[in-house]
């Protein structure tokens, strides 16, 4: 079932387009990557998911139903870019205000608040204030009081901006945790790495525009250049074949790109036949940054403003 | 309306809790009664101690007719006396012949004499040589103050007007300057809290979050109606505090302190006037227990939180758009304060005169009604140019809390781009 079905949706602002008739639909359980180049959309587009902005024209539909901003806002959790709390209040107490308003009587809060806190080893921070915290534990912060009231569908905005390895890690394993309890994930970001090891569905939109939508896989095959990679102990300086084009040479390692048609077998054979010791034989998929740039390149990467 | 409730509490308890606030409210009319209290003391003080005044008479005209009954004046005729060692020879003061035909005095006083001691001397000469002159005359002076009580009896004052209450010009000024006075500070004030208040989601940056869990507008509810509690919780505080203050302060204050105030009070003129004034004093308090005081103060109730409403909500507004510069803030806030101000002024310049244009149009505006109309209050208004005043209040505090809700909802999200005039007003008729 698709929790998240966007039908044409158009926001348009007086200086441009933001978005621009994009549609597309997110099964219940997925990890979702929503990619763009900066002035892309995203935001707008998860502004209207989220209720903050009512779409010129089109549909959300959420769970089924025509969204309904008043009372849906329960089962959405969303963790913006620009991060904010309330910095004068205390952390235990703004956690307990922002789950109530999302719906939490006070106890269920502050269990389940005392229960996230030890999990991330926040329990000593309850009395102190937001102002006191360094920016990676308001981070962490933030995300519990995002995720808190266990929506069904979480937006997270460069949530791992500002966090070292070892607090970026700790999300990204709660990500996946709670995939798996069954919530669906939204995941915005510039950072190609995280989305290829995180999401499992992607939706790439520039200018207001859906230009790409698939699985990471799909996704990944359908740009796929035939290149390959063959590590050899020794490799002779000179290699030459019709079936392949060298495109880059290491001392170990060989970068080709295959002719169509080739198979892969062939090009093993040749090189056996070469009496050269292949230890590593695989294809390499672009990388979702390099579908990213060849996409996005071309075009204007700064936003234009437009006349409506 | 849940939500609205939880906001509502959550902007009390952080700013009632607040340090500051506690500071503020207890600190301030503690602060106040001292200061008065203490210019009091002072001024008194430097009446304090008996002054001595020597007297040059050779022809020992007043020796018999000045009273040394005061504790504070003594005359003491000397004769070696003169205008150049009187300070010298301890005497605060030094009073000569200066023309003995017209029998004209004069009195020598160091610069600093206070002017409660010139005026206390001059007033017993006076007295004094009032006294001469009715003796010679023939009257004498206990059938003068006589004839004074008798004069204010035959003569009071009917300004009963068409209606059958009695109403004191004095008392409605009071009442109506001091109700107006105390709204329109109450405007600044917490209109200003206001403002700030809805500037603190900006500058957390908290604004995407809240307006993902509620409504904008009932965001907005939850602050205008949560920062007024703490506003009304703070009056009230003061209130009480400086009634409790004020009555233990003047219990403290020694008794003669007291009377030594009144007599200054008194001094100036109207020495000779205590029977009339007792009278007066009788009236004025049969003249307050005549007003219609649950009237008044219901009317002020509503005014109050009318009036606060109608402005919160423009305040909120203007704040919504601004971009945590402060002087923004500010220049933003001067269009909001100019009809309170006016609002002021034609309230102090027309007390006196309930009933003309000025004050008329300006009760029934709502921008200016919760300052006016209170002024015109205790001259009971026809019933129904308060009913048009009190209507007209709540559908504008309607209508500013409708636009204020249009302008907030944009205004918050945005950051960096400061809005115009025109926009906001754009923003008002977008969905």
């Amino acid at each position: 079932m698709n929790i998240l079905e966007l039908q044409n949706l158009k926001k348009y602002f007086a200086t441009q387009k933001a978005v621009d008739d994009i549609s597309f639909n997110i099964a219940q359980g997925d990890i979702f990557g929503l990619l763009g180049p900066n002035g892309a959309g995203k935001t707008t587009l998860l502004r209207m998911i989220t209720g903050i902005f009512y779409p010129d024209s089109g549909e959300v539909v959420f769970n089924g139903r025509r969204f309904d901003p008043i009372n849906d806002t329960a089962y959405i959790g969303y963790m913006p870019e620009e991060r904010g709390l309330y910095k004068k209040m205390k952390i235990g107490e703004q956690a307990v205000y922002l789950a109530q308003l999302k719906g939490l009587s006070r106890k269920d809060a502050m269990d389940k608040i005392k229960a996230w806190f030890v999990k991330f080893e926040m329990e000593s921070w309850w009395n102190k204030k937001v102002e006191d915290l360094s920016k990676g534990m308001s981070q962490k912060l933030q995300f519990v009081t995002t995720v808190l009231h266990e929506p069904k569908l979480i937006i997270l905005d460069e949530p791992f901006s500002g966090l070292d390895p070892v607090n970026a890690n700790l999300i990204k394993d709660e990500i996946f945790n709670l995939a798996q309890n069954g919530s669906t994930i939204i995941f915005s970001t510039h950072r190609m790495e995280q989305v290829e090891e995180i999401c499992n569905h992607i939706v790439l939109v520039n200018k207001g525009k859906k230009i790409l939508d698939g699985t990471v896989k799909n996704v990944k095959n359908e740009f796929k250049e035939n290149i390959y990679r063959i590590g050899a102990s020794i490799l002779p300086e000179d290699i030459q074949h019709p079936a392949f084009k060298v495109i880059r040479h290491q001392p170990d390692e060989l970068l080709l790109k295959l002719t169509t048609g080739t198979k892969t077998n062939d090009i093993l054979q040749y090189f056996i036949s070469k009496n050269i010791t292949v230890h590593a034989f695989n294809e390499v998929l672009p990388s979702l940054n390099e579908i990213f740039i060849k996409l996005v390149e071309g075009t204007k990467t700064a936003r234009q403003f437009q006349e409506i | 309306m849940n939500k609205i409730w939880l906001i509502i509490r959550r902007e009390y308890i952080t700013r009632v809790r607040n340090k500051t606030f506690l500071l503020s409210t207890f600190l301030l009319p503690i602060v106040i009664v001292l200061f008065i209290a203490g210019s009091i003391f002072l001024s008194v003080k430097s009446e304090e101690g008996r002054k001595r005044i020597a007297f040059s008479d050779p022809s020992e005209f007043f020796k018999p007719l000045v009273k040394n009954d005061s504790a504070k004046l003594v005359f003491v005729f000397d004769a070696t006396v003169d205008t150049l060692n009187y300070t010298k020879k301890g005497f605060d003061g030094f009073v000569y012949l200066d023309d003995s035909v017209n029998h004209h005095f004069v009195l020598r006083t160091p610069k600093a004499a206070s002017m409660g001691t010139t005026n206390s001397i001059e007033s017993k000469l006076n007295e004094a040589y009032q006294n001469y002159q009715l003796q010679q005359a023939g009257i004498s002076k206990i059938y003068l103050d006589s004839l004074k009580k008798a004069s204010s009896a035959y003569f009071s004052v009917d300004n009963k007007g068409d209606d059958a209450k009695v109403v004191n010009a004095g008392l409605n000024y009071a009442v109506g300057f001091g109700s107006g006075i105390l709204i329109y500070i109450t405007m600044f004030v917490f209109g200003a809290m206001v403002m700030r208040g809805v500037m603190e989601e900006k500058t957390n940056r908290i604004a995407e979050v809240m307006v993902s869990s509620v409504k904008p507008f009932q965001l907005m509810l939850g602050k205008i109606l949560g920062i007024g509690a703490v506003g009304l919780t703070q009056l009230l505080l003061w209130i009480i505090l400086m009634s409790v203050l004020s009555i233990s302060a003047t219990a403290f204050l020694p008794a003669d302190i007291m009377s030594q105030v009144q007599q200054i009070q008194n001094n100036p003129a109207i020495a000779s006037n205590n029977a009339a004034q007792f009278s007066e004093g009788a009236k004025l308090i049969a003249n307050v227990s005549n007003l219609n005081w649950p009237m008044i103060i219901g009317c002020f109730i509503f005014y109050f939180i009318g009036g606060f409403l109608f402005y919160s909500s423009l305040f909120a507004a203007v704040g919504s758009v601004v971009n945590e510069d402060p002087q923004e803030a500010q220049s933003l806030m001067l269009p909001i304060m100019m009809p309170i101000i006016f609002g002021f002024i034609i309230l102090s310049s027309n007390l006196n005169s309930p009933d003309n244009d000025a004050m008329f149009w300006g009760s029934i505006i709502p921008f200016t009604s919760p300052i006016v109309m209170m002024g015109r209050i205790s001259t009971s208004p026809p019933w129904w140019q308060l009913a048009l005043s009190m209507i007209s209040l709540i559908g504008g505090f309607l209508f500013t809390t409708w636009m204020a809700g249009k302008i907030y909802r944009t205004g918050i999200l945005m950051y960096g781009k400061k809005a115009s005039w025109k926009e906001m007003i754009k923003w008002t008729f977008r969905k």
